[in-house]
């Protein structure tokens, strides 16, 4: 094990509560808080977790971005990556745009690991790891919950609808983070402070041949329908009653 | 001609009711030719299944011995193989089309749309995005296979029986990876019902306080035939397991009736639920977001309530 890179994506924040635009051309952004995606930390502390039981590893951390994606790229410097890359475009980039992206990179690269969230908080889409590990060739381990890197290969948890899915992979691979893989560390001051001496370069997208032209057309955004608020009932017996009522019990 | 592949979702033995609204899904696009495609070790008894689904024209066995377990790395390659007579591929939303499908899409060279919530359009659709606080319109091009996974929560299953579909039984000449093996699977298999697929649900949140105390949730469902499910926070204090976790992140699902008991109701769990028939919520804090979406609210300690509403059913 020598080298891990991991794909991060700047997304508005977690505590963003995201509204639609009101003429549907899509959600309002202007001056929302963005941050690293959640799955993205967890992918790129179980990064660090393996490089502090392996030690020499180099962590890579990419991102596919607008030039303020570098804030997002320093945090992940902050946490502890050796140093950044920054793919830079200014359109925004679908899952399998940023899937070839990424496989240029780890061509250049040749990782022994790619970790990323299972899916961004924005999109929803979770598909960038799939499509990167099909045209990688490689294995993939989608919403690990454990890992254990055993010298070529690794044994990885997955959360299935079922329950729990182990599953054993050569590699290079790629993985993707689910929740309760780890608890990610919080940056430190001195680290931040660090993280501005760290390497951070930018290619632009076209450097890599990869097209970032859309395959599919957002055509119209819309807020979702909201359900109606219901009754407070006063008791149990009330509530049964209307349950039943209702044909439901 | 719009032709449909639906990748079957199945356990050897029981073809899932995922597949069967996904084939609902399907029969919206205009004029759709629908093909359930099965791979597995002996796939003889699901396809038997699979082709009594009504609207089905045709099923597809693909058996072979690696095809014993899931593995999206040997899946993909036979499901793209496949593809070649299909104008559209579709998979559920669930952990097996979830992990499966994106991997489809790249080896066709073509993009997905997840989660698909309404057909428009052959190649029309509508899906959530940031946790469904918006809802996009995309559009795919014609001129190239559409991939998508759909949102089994927006789609009734279609009828199990009536159909009479045409079973094939395909050997391709597919070369499969060796690179990825299953080990093992543990399953928090139990007797209740399907979450996902459960018309009745009873849900726990941190207000239950312990694992301990969760498990009059285990006996409130046993009584009346439901499955149990639990929120992010009710999961990550180590109450529930992680597949009982439903929101955003773990399992939108759409029940006849959903009990909310001890949620306080943030917008991640709302988004799993939000299809749900109708939602009882049970918290003792009255202004919980839960009690917004709430068909009904009681508002009161969930440790007096939960029992006298088990006395009462």
């Amino acid at each position: 094990m020598q080298k891990i890179m991991v794909c991060i994506k700047r997304v508005v924040d977690y505590n963003v509560r995201v509204r639609v635009k009101p003429d549907g051309g899509g959600v309002m952004l202007d001056g929302v808080k963005m941050s690293v995606n959640p799955f993205d930390e967890i992918a790129l502390e179980e990064a660090l977790r393996i490089k502090e039981r392996l030690g020499n590893v180099e962590i890579v951390a990419v991102s596919i971005g607008i030039a303020d994606t570098q804030q997002q790229l320093r945090t992940a410097l902050a946490m502890g990556a050796d140093r950044a890359i920054l793919v830079q475009t200014d359109t925004a980039v679908e899952p399998l745009t940023a899937a070839r992206t990424f496989l240029s990179l780890a061509k250049k690269e040749n990782p022994d690991l790619i970790f990323l969230g299972k899916q961004a908080i924005d999109d929803d889409a979770n598909q960038t790891g799939q499509m990167l590990a099909a045209l990688w060739d490689r294995p993939q381990a989608t919403y690990a919950s454990k890992l254990e890197i055993n010298g070529d290969k690794a044994t990885v948890t997955r959360e299935v609808d079922a329950g729990l899915e182990t599953i054993e992979i050569d590699l290079p691979a790629v993985v993707t983070a689910d929740l309760r893989l780890n608890e990610p560390r919080y940056v430190k001051l001195p680290d931040i402070m660090k993280a501005k001496k760290k390497p951070l370069d930018t290619v632009s997208l076209d450097s890599l041949g990869v097209n970032a032209g859309s395959l599919l057309k957002t055509v119209k955004t819309e807020p979702p329908s909201q359900r109606q608020k219901g009754i407070l009932v006063k008791d149990v017996s009330e509530l049964v009653d209307l349950l039943k009522k209702k044909g439901l019990l | 001609m719009v032709k449909v592949l639906v990748i079957g979702e199945h356990d050897g033995k029981v073809l899932n009711q995922a597949t069967l609204k996904c084939v609902t899904s399907a029969k919206g696009l205009p004029e759709a030719e629908i093909t359930i495609a099965l791979l597995g070790a002996d796939t003889g008894a699901v396809a038997v299944q699979a082709a009594a689904v009504q609207g089905v024209h045709k099923v597809l066995r693909v058996d072979r011995p690696e095809n014993a377990h899931v593995l999206a790395a040997t899946y993909a390659p036979q499901i793209a193989a496949l593809a070649a007579d299909y104008t559209h591929v579709f998979g559920p939303s669930t952990s097996f089309g979830k992990d499966l499908t994106p991997r489809v899409a790249a080896l066709l060279g073509v993009p997905q749309v997840s989660d698909l919530m309404a057909v428009e359009g052959a190649y029309r659709f509508r899906r959530p995005i940031y946790a469904g606080n918006a809802i996009i319109t995309v559009e795919a091009d014609a001129a190239r296979k559409l991939v998508a996974t759909v949102r089994v929560a927006s789609f009734e299953a279609a009828p199990a029986s009536g159909g009479s579909a045409a079973i094939e039984t395909r050997s391709l000449s597919v070369a499969l990876p060796a690179h990825t093996r299953y080990i093992g699977a543990k399953s928090g298999s139990t007797d209740r019902p399907d979450l996902q697929t459960a018309s009745k649900v009873v849900s726990g949140g941190r207000a239950l306080g312990s694992a301990e105390n969760f498990k009059m949730l285990f006996s409130l469902a046993d009584k009346i035939g439901a499955a149990v499910g639990a929120s992010r926070a009710a999961v990550d204090a180590g109450y529930a397991a992680n597949e009982m976790q439903v929101g955003q992140t773990g399992k939108i699902i759409s029940p006849e009736i959903y009990f909310a008991i001890g949620i306080s109701g943030a917008i991640q769990h709302l988004t799993g639920i939000k299809d749900a028939r109708t939602i009882v919520a049970i918290n003792k804090d009255a202004e919980a977001p839960i009690f917004e979406v709430a068909d009904f609210g009681l508002v009161g300690d969930l440790f007096q309530i939960v029992p006298e509403l088990q006395r009462l059913l």
